[in-house]
């Protein structure tokens, strides 16, 4: 063992050398060189580029020349109150609002046996079954709903085979819900939307399960509740945050998707499908950004409940 | 005796919070030093201070008569065995001991050589295979020791060494780390909160608070003379009287200390108290009594006869053991 | 939360579970069925046969193949950005306290928290602005922006349970800042790193509502997909395509899955 005999050694020296007694020496410099990549990508070219949309929403467009007059106004965003317009809004939210809740009731029991009741490979078995859905193609999940709504397809064979071709029609022929077909009516898209939105409320939820300590499920028991009335005053309060931490996904992404109603369901749109089409062919991107308004509104609200309720710390 | 390590004024602010105010301290070469306080006193700030984790918002530090701030923790010659190891988890047992020869660019046969001779000297010969998630607590600070000790430092840092041990095995560490710190005659500094383990290690003792040194002196020196009363109170237990009291049996008024051990009881011609309850300690037995409305604590020997509650009693001590305090803190 | 030692599942709640799964995984298998049915001109249910001549059309397809060709080399270059991205700014967040940390947390969600189309459509008005052609690097631009978070995740919670004295430790032992990174923070988050970075690839290759507004002329592999899925011309080579992405993706995820289980929650709530 040979050892220094000096209790201060000299630097490394060399270019790594000094440039690493330079930022221990100042922390904060190393802290900027660290932050200041993803903060100039981040901060600069993707904030800058949403000030940029949000900007062009006080602008309006020239109605005979169709370009866009860069002088600030609130026309757009009178525009955008439109009865016409207010429809695309509230469609929309009432179509995320129940995809939430589905999402939410379907993936309760999910969540609560992998959490409960599942263990070894069981446990890893439901944990991949939630991830795998959830990271497999987006496209891929709404072509098979093509595949399984198309009049030829799996389902209305389902309905034959069991003879209920009868109740299908009598859904069909619902106002509203209804249409011509599954695949055209919003019944097919709500549908499409919880497949492929669950995963995301699954996993936040399960989360919550988790943590919740056997120890207090024992404590109330042991105060005399029976297991639903230590479901309804212990488990399901203690899931609450991990369940709203889920519907932050399912409501944002409905809120901004304009890829599934557009292949699966009406004519009618959704505020996605109109932020695309204003943007696109009608070159009127101040109306679009607009649009875009309404979802980080509703969604910078939604977030702010949430984070009342505690659900970030459920994410 | 060289001075291994010398603070003077050194304060370490944390924005409004002092963790270490003003400390002046000199420790000798060779010796084996110990920092005593409860936590948040300061001890381990000093510690870092010395490592070169933190730097001094105030003050002067020198290791080894050279200064130290602004000096790397990676170009001082100074080694720390963390209170939670700290072994890096992705090497086995040879390669965290190595870990510090690899870094200085030692050949790999000769540092693994090096290594397995530093784990002999721990006694754990053998273990340079395994990964540190196999081994067992004491194992794995026998290794962390062995990771310091191999790079021969000038100063070896020990953070609560032993807090993450059981009693027994504590003890037989207490005993090694002895041991092993005579043999090869390196500077250890070790911080602690157990006074026990303080006075039974350690050559000196330096008793924290608030961030400053209360006192710094040999573990009997601190034990049988304590200068305030959270020394006194903070290094083995003691019954504290105020200077009314102590007016009356020292003609002094001042804060004193008496040690429960020093009271004995007295057949006649001691002063009268009042028994208000025990409780058996195996080697010893506690009694608390009453003594003109002050509270004392007593301490048997195993094997005295014990009197019962409520009994009219004498105690005495002798005027020596009362130790009036300089301090009035 | 343990799982109940005594207690045995009521059997409403494991029919429940059960169908839950079952909803979640039956339309992909389906997807395998469709891949090798003679039907062409329908989604025709039960296939009136089975046959693989398809998977050899398919391969003969040359626009198949550069669409799956650019999205590799989209997907590659955007994990290379997002890894070097969300690995600096978990090790700025998890190893410093400063001012303003949770507005960086906030700031590397936000690309995934607002939906696509948001991004999307930001993105591409910015282009605009700047006078800046679509191109490759546009596409790479948009993924590399909502791909950071994957890897920042995985990054942070490794970082979390690295117990920060192993940084001390280092440097106590003579190792200096790079050395340090090189010998101990790498091979300690190094996993972590390798799951983060296979599902942003997994994040990227998948991705279509961004890249319909950051896409000039080049179509990636779901933009080829999307335009299937509007207007079908060619079912069965459709049907082909879903079951090479379903595989494609899967692989990257498991290895993730496999490289992350013990300890960190993968990451998989930050898509």
């Amino acid at each position: 063992m040979t050892s220094p005999s000096h209790a201060i050694l000299p630097g490394r020296g060399g270019m790594f050398g000094t440039l690493s007694d330079a930022l221990w020496r100042n922390p904060r410099l190393l802290l900027f060189v660290m932050l200041a990549p993803p903060l100039l990508w981040l901060g600069v070219i993707y904030l800058g580029s949403l000030f940029a949309l949000l900007a062009q929403s006080f602008f309006s467009i020239d109605e005979f020349s169709g370009l866009i007059r860069y002088e600030w106004t609130l026309k757009t965003y009178a525009e955008l109150l439109r009865p016409s317009n207010l429809d695309i809004i509230a469609r929309t939210v009432i179509m995320a609002v129940s995809v939430t809740l589905a999402s939410a009731v379907i993936a309760f029991p999910i969540a609560y046996f992998a959490a409960r009741y599942a263990r070894g490979k069981w446990k890893a078995l439901f944990y991949l079954g939630a991830m795998l859905p959830l990271w497999s193609s987006y496209l891929v999940k709404i072509y098979a709903w093509k595949l399984i709504l198309a009049k030829e397809g799996i389902l209305n064979w389902i309905f034959a085979k069991l003879h209920l071709t009868a109740l299908l029609e009598a859904w069909l022929a619902l106002p509203v819900i209804g249409g011509n077909s599954l695949s055209v009516s919003y019944t097919g898209t709500f549908l499409v939307f919880v497949y492929v939105w669950l995963p995301y409320m699954i996993l936040p939820t399960q989360a919550a399960l988790e943590r919740v300590p056997e120890s207090m499920l024992e404590a109330s028991s042991d105060l005399g509740a029976s297991p639903a009335q230590t479901f309804r005053h212990v488990l399901l309060p203690l899931a609450l945050p991990g369940i709203i931490a889920g519907s932050i996904f399912t409501f944002s992404l409905t809120l901004g998707d304009y890829i599934i109603p557009q292949i699966i369901g009406s004519s009618r749109l959704f505020i996605g499908q109109a932020v695309y089409a204003h943007q696109g062919t009608a070159g009127n991107i101040p109306l679009a950004a607009a649009f875009t308004v309404v979802p980080i509104v509703i969604m910078g609200f939604y977030l702010w409940m949430a984070k009342r309720q505690g659900a970030f710390d459920a994410l | 005796m060289q001075t291994a390590v010398a603070f003077s004024k050194v304060s370490r602010h944390f924005g409004q919070v002092r963790a270490v105010d003003g400390v002046d301290l000199e420790i000798g070469e060779g010796e084996f030093f110990a920092m005593l306080g409860p936590s948040g006193s300061g001890k381990t700030t000093c510690l870092r201070l010395i490592a070169g984790f933190e730097q001094p918002t105030f003050g002067h530090i020198e290791i080894f008569g050279e200064t130290a701030e602004g000096v790397p923790p990676y170009r001082r010659n100074v080694n720390t065995v963390f209170q939670d190891y700290a072994l890096f988890p992705h090497l086995s047992v040879a390669d965290n001991v190595a870990y510090g020869p690899m870094i200085r660019g030692v050949p790999r046969a000769a540092r693994m050589k090096a290594a397995e001779e530093a784990l002999e000297l721990v006694q754990l010969p053998g273990y340079g295979a395994r990964q540190p998630g196999q081994l067992s607590g004491g194992q794995r600070q026998r290794v962390a020791l062995a990771r310091a000790l191999v790079n021969k430092p000038k100063v070896l840092l020990l953070d609560e060494p032993l807090g993450a041990l059981d009693l027994k095995l504590r003890e037989q560490m207490q005993e090694e780390l002895k041991t092993l710190q005579r043999s090869l005659g390196i500077t250890f500094v070790f911080v602690t909160h157990d006074q026990g383990e303080a006075l039974s290690m350690a050559d000196r003792v330096a008793v924290f608070n608030h961030g400053r040194i209360m006192q710094v002196g040999a573990p009997e020196e601190i034990y049988r003379a304590p200068r305030s009363r959270f020394v006194a109170d903070f290094v083995g237990s003691s019954n504290i009287l105020p200077p009314e009291a102590v007016e009356r049996f020292a003609g002094r008024k001042a804060w004193a200390s008496l040690r429960p051990e020093s009271i004995r009881l007295a057949a006649t011609g001691g002063r009268a108290a009042t028994v208000l309850g025990h409780s058996y300690l195996g080697a010893a037995t506690r009694l608390t009594v009453d003594m003109d409305g002050q509270r004392l604590t007593v301490l048997l020997p195993a094997g005295a006869d014990v009197p019962a509650n409520g009994t009219r009693i004498e105690i005495e001590w002798k005027a020596s053991d009362l130790h009036v305090m300089e301090d009035d803190t | 939360m343990r799982s109940d030692r005594n207690a045995r599942a009521p059997l409403g709640l494991k029919i429940a579970a059960a169908g839950g799964l079952a909803f979640l995984h039956l339309p992909i298998l389906l997807i395998f069925v469709y891949a090798f049915t003679t039907e062409e001109k329908s989604y025709q249910w039960p296939p009136p046969g089975l046959t693989a001549k398809w998977l050899a059309v398919t391969w003969n397809r040359p626009d198949v193949w550069e669409a799956l060709g650019l999205s590799v080399r989209v997907a590659a270059i955007s994990t290379v950005v997002a890894m070097v991205l969300g690995t600096l700014c978990a090790a700025a967040v998890s190893r410093t306290r400063f001012f303003g940390r949770e507005t960086i947390s906030l700031l590397v969600i936000l690309p995934i928290a607002l939906p696509g189309i948001i991004t999307g459509i930001a993105l591409r008005s910015a282009f605009n602005i700047a006078d800046i052609p679509f191109s490759f690097w546009t596409i790479v631009l948009g993924h590399a922006t909502f791909c950071v978070v994957v890897v920042y995740n995985n990054a942070v919670a490794r970082f979390r349970r690295t117990s920060s004295s192993l940084i001390e430790a280092s440097m106590d032992l003579g190792a200096d800042g790079f050395q340090t990174f090189r010998h101990v923070v790498l091979p300690n988050i190094g996993t972590a790193l390798l799951a983060g970075g296979m599902l942003a690839f997994a994040l990227s290759f998948d991705e279509v509502i961004v890249t319909t507004f950051t896409a000039g002329q080049q179509a990636t592999l779901p933009i080829w997909m999307l335009e299937e899925l509007v207007r079908p011309r060619q079912r069965p080579v459709t049907n082909v395509v879903a079951m090479v992405v379903v595989l494609v993706t899967f692989l990257p995820i498991l290895a993730a899955y496999y490289l992350t289980r013990d300890g960190d929650r993968v990451a998989g709530a930050g898509k």
